[in-house]
């Protein structure tokens, strides 16, 4: 199964994707699209991705964490245009213990965001948009106006 | 070494990816470079950036060959893709 999805992401079908006899527990992580960033009002956004990488690095996510972990994982993520309060990102992560499965679902998200080449260009309320950049002082890639 | 000298010698014809932001400096989602035989990544980058628009770049830039990032040392071969990835921003 793909990890990128255009359509709306289903947390019960990545939970019932990692629910098994031998799982004791589940930690699942949404991540919504919010109306704010760095001060300004987000109407919409719209995620694109390179999806082959993607798909590949979110396979290696998905083995990396199995591997550090004794745990099942189930990942999703979405392209396209996205509404204010859709879900964006969807992980689910079923272990024996709770202890593994919230460590693994953490590392997950946080390695997904600086690994999986996805890209989110935010419009504004005011008629602006901008590619995101998170590692700039601004919040946005340098070079494009956006007024706060 | 520039994307049209030597077209006598044996050279490399490698595809570059471009997405986002970069895709849009550029003005394409994909370009084609020829490069000599034995060309490293960062060699390929610096022809890229003999390209109209790619002035605007940053002076970092993380790179993929198939599918993998790749360091900047790295040497290309024949069927190599590249592709140049700005910030990500998933998740």
């Amino acid at each position: 199964m793909p990890y990128l999805t255009q359509t709306v992401i289903s947390l019960d079908a990545l939970v019932a994707q990692v629910t098994h006899a031998q799982v004791g527990g589940i930690a699942t992580f949404l991540g919504v699209v919010r109306d704010h960033h760095e001060g300004r009002s987000v109407r919409r956004l719209e995620y694109s991705a390179y999806p082959a990488m993607a798909e590949a690095e979110c396979g290696r996510l998905v083995s990396e964490a199995e591997s550090r972990w004794p745990c099942r994982v189930a990942l999703a993520h979405r392209v396209g245009p996205l509404e204010i309060g859709e879900t964006a990102v969807a992980i689910a992560v079923g272990s024996a213990h709770r202890a593994e499965a919230f460590e693994a679902c953490r590392w997950i998200l946080e390695e997904l965001k600086h690994r999986v080449p996805i890209w989110k260009r935010e419009y504004y309320v005011d008629g602006s948009e901008a590619w995101v950049d998170p590692t700039a002082p601004s919040g946005i890639q340098s070079g494009q106006s956006a007024p706060r | 070494m520039t994307a049209t000298t030597r077209r006598s010698a044996p050279q490399l014809q490698i595809p570059v990816l471009l997405f986002a932001r970069y895709a849009e400096l550029l003005g394409t989602p994909r370009l084609e470079l020829e490069l000599p035989i034995g060309c490293t990544v960062g060699a390929a980058l610096a022809v890229l950036r003999e390209q109209p628009g790619a002035e605007a770049l940053p002076a970092q830039l993380l790179v993929a060959r198939n599918l993998e990032r790749v360091d900047l040392e790295a040497r290309l071969v024949s069927g190599d893709e590249l592709a140049i990835l700005p910030p990500m921003a998933g998740g």
